[in-house]
């Protein structure tokens, strides 16, 4: 994070509340200035939303994205039943639905409390 | 059947359309009304607008007849256009409604700063849009001629002058109460005759067919290139639909882009009842209505089944019902097509001779009728496989567009236009070819049919290639604060308003 040598350690003695408001005041206006540490901010929120969203790709990749594969190396998925109903049928006629909508809302809350990190970090008073 | 059912049905619908819309007219009257509903949607209202906005005929008629006649591997259609909504959550709904852009045009220009990427943009929407609109009123033409044997330029005629009543007299704030009805109208009208046709099969004695069990319907990836049709197909569905110009307009109803998300989230709802349903269709049409796929009318399964399954009133009433549901369809398509065609047409073609309202009037109205004339000309030509190409071509060419201007810093405006034209000539090439029936054997046949899987890739590695030898516009971190920071912190987001309504004193 920063250049040169390390700062010297200092012993706290007593909390200093002055610097710490300052800083936490200037997040959003680091961000504004486009400062090293307001692009840091906005870099950690980007990065923050888009492992996520990557997630969520990943996660149906490995479950939907993977079927044809499958289908297709193990030929023997393709008759097995449920009852009277073929697996495929099942998965993609049924659960394919529950398991997109599941994954819509576990990002929403994801990506909101990622927002929630990010405005306090910035916008603390 | 008796057509005085069908008929009845279709003027029902296509009244409730013209006086709920015409509620909005008393209320619609600057012009941000006219193209964002001055984004006072509430969010289950807006949900079911984008739902009702966005199936459309391939979903209503279409997916029942794919599924009648080629099987399993046709539910893959329905899951890739809801998936494709999970995908526009994830990358795009809350930094696109954040961008405070309008249309895919003014987020190009916003994002990558130049007048010839929003040039692009609008092209491109105006060609995915007529794309898209020709099926439906082809589909309008099929539906009321199998419900009342009326010619199909008589259906195709209809819809576009509703249409064209609807959008240019009220705008988008009655297109979104407009379907915001259309889309429970939908689900209704799929989802009543379901359930009585399911008792009807129950009350016969559940009777099956040997051609249930015929292994390339029943059994998944039959056929030649079976894995790259399908993968193709997935990848133009799931990264398509956020190109789609009529799905994108919606996101600016929001208030913010929290609710964005959580719309979308609705949205994913909607759409899933819906889906369980056409399939259902699909499997009783071949117990009951099989001659359809050897007479080459698959694509009317879901209107054929009560007659075939209950007959008299009550089939009447269904097929009604029914029939209802399908003009909703295509109503509901068409008019966000036009309406998003239009508001790109008139901002960039129109907006400095005419006044904003008149130059919006104008464009929708040239729009429909253009695409109806196109209808009409290439009624016999293979349309129907138009909604499909229209996903590719989005897929290579706003999809790339939106994925990388969100979340990569490195676009450029060269890159952004070389990566838009590269996709779009490619797809476009596969489109013409297939419109005009164009048949290659082996891998060129299979990639012409579904070319996503080629397009996008190319699409993707040229707009990133170039961007990575030019300069990057000045504003980009501007720009990415815009675009991902929550609306209530106090930031400085640049000072880019789009050329549209915003711009606009009244507005």
């Amino acid at each position: 994070m920063s250049d040169g040598p390390a700062p010297r350690r200092v012993r706290v003695t007593s909390p200093r509340t002055g610097a710490t408001r300052r800083r936490r005041v200037a997040g959003t206006s680091e961000i504004d200035a486009q400062t090293e540490l307001g692009e840091v901010y906005m870099r950690s929120l980007v990065r923050a939303q888009l492992r996520l969203a990557l997630g969520v790709t990943a996660a149906v990749a490995a479950t939907l994205g993977v079927l044809p594969v499958v289908l297709t190396v193990l030929p023997a998925v393709r008759h097995v039943r449920v009852g009277w109903v073929p697996l495929p049928w099942l998965l993609l006629g049924l659960l394919a639905y529950p398991l997109l909508v599941g994954l819509g809302w576990a990002y929403v809350r994801r990506a909101e409390r990622n927002e929630q990190v990010f405005s306090e970090l910035v916008d603390r008073r | 059947m008796i057509p005085v059912a069908g008929l009845v049905a279709v003027v029902a619908v296509s009244v409730a359309t013209l006086v709920i819309g015409a509620f909005g007219l008393r209320i619609s009257r600057t012009t941000s009304d006219f193209y964002v509903a001055s984004r006072t949607v509430a969010p289950l209202a807006n949900a079911s607008a984008i739902g009702g906005e966005y199936l459309s005929a391939a979903s209503f008629l279409g997916v029942a007849g794919l599924v009648l006649v080629r099987g399993v591997d046709m539910l893959w259609y329905p899951v890739g256009w809801t998936a494709g909504y999970l995908i526009l959550l994830v990358f795009v709904a809350a930094p696109l409604r954040r961008s405070g852009a309008y249309t895919l045009p003014d987020f190009a220009q916003l994002r990558v700063e130049s007048r010839t990427a929003r040039v692009a943009s609008s092209a491109l929407v105006v060609l995915i849009g007529v794309l898209y609109l020709v099926p439906q009123f082809q589909g309008a033409g099929l539906t009321l001629r199998s419900l009342t044997g009326a010619p199909e330029w008589v259906g195709e005629a209809t819809v576009a002058s509703i249409v064209l009543l609807i959008v240019a007299s009220g705008g988008m704030r009655s297109i979104t109460l407009v379907q915001a009805f259309q889309y429970w109208l939908k689900l209704v009208a799929l989802l009543l005759p379901a359930c009585l046709l399911l008792v009807v099969w129950r009350h016969d004695g559940a009777p099956t067919s040997g051609r249930l069990e015929v292994s390339d319907w029943v059994e998944p990836l039959s056929g030649p290139h079976a894995l790259y049709l399908t993968y193709s197909l997935i990848l133009a569905t799931f990264l398509g639909t956020m190109g789609l110009p009529h799905v994108v307009v919606r996101f600016y109803t929001n208030r913010d882009g929290r609710a964005a998300r959580r719309t979308t989230v609705a949205v994913l709802g909607l759409l899933s009842c819906f889906y369980l349903l056409p399939p259902l269709y699909g499997v009783l049409g071949r117990i009951y209505a099989f001659d359809l796929v050897t007479d080459g009318r698959s694509d009317s399964v879901v209107l054929e089944l009560p007659s075939r399954m209950l007959g008299g009133p009550a089939g009447d009433l269904l097929t009604a019902l029914l029939g209802a549901g399908a003009f909703a369809a295509f109503l509901s398509t068409s008019s966000g097509l036009v309406v998003s065609i239009g508001g790109v047409v008139s901002q960039d073609l129109l907006s400095s001779r005419l006044d904003p309202v008149t130059a919006f009037r104008v464009s929708t109205s040239v729009g429909a009728l253009v695409t109806l004339a196109v209808a009409l000309a290439s009624s016999g030509l293979a349309v129907a496989h138009a909604v499909e190409l229209a996903f590719a071509v989005a897929a290579s060419t706003f999809c790339p567009l939106l994925l990388l201007g969100i979340w990569w810093r490195g676009l450029t405006a060269r890159g952004a236009v070389a990566g838009m034209v590269t996709g779009g000539a490619l797809s476009a090439t596969a489109v013409v070819a297939t419109m005009f029936g164009t048949e290659l054997a082996g891998w060129p046949g299979a990639v012409l049919s579904q070319p996503a899987l080629v397009t996008v890739p190319v699409a993707f590695a040229v707009m990133v290639g170039t961007s990575l030898v030019t300069a990057a516009p000045e504003h980009v971190a501007r720009t990415m604060v815009r675009l991902h920071t929550p609306e209530h912190l106090v930031l400085d987001r640049g000072s880019y308003h789009p050329e549209g309504p915003a711009a606009l004193p009244n507005a």
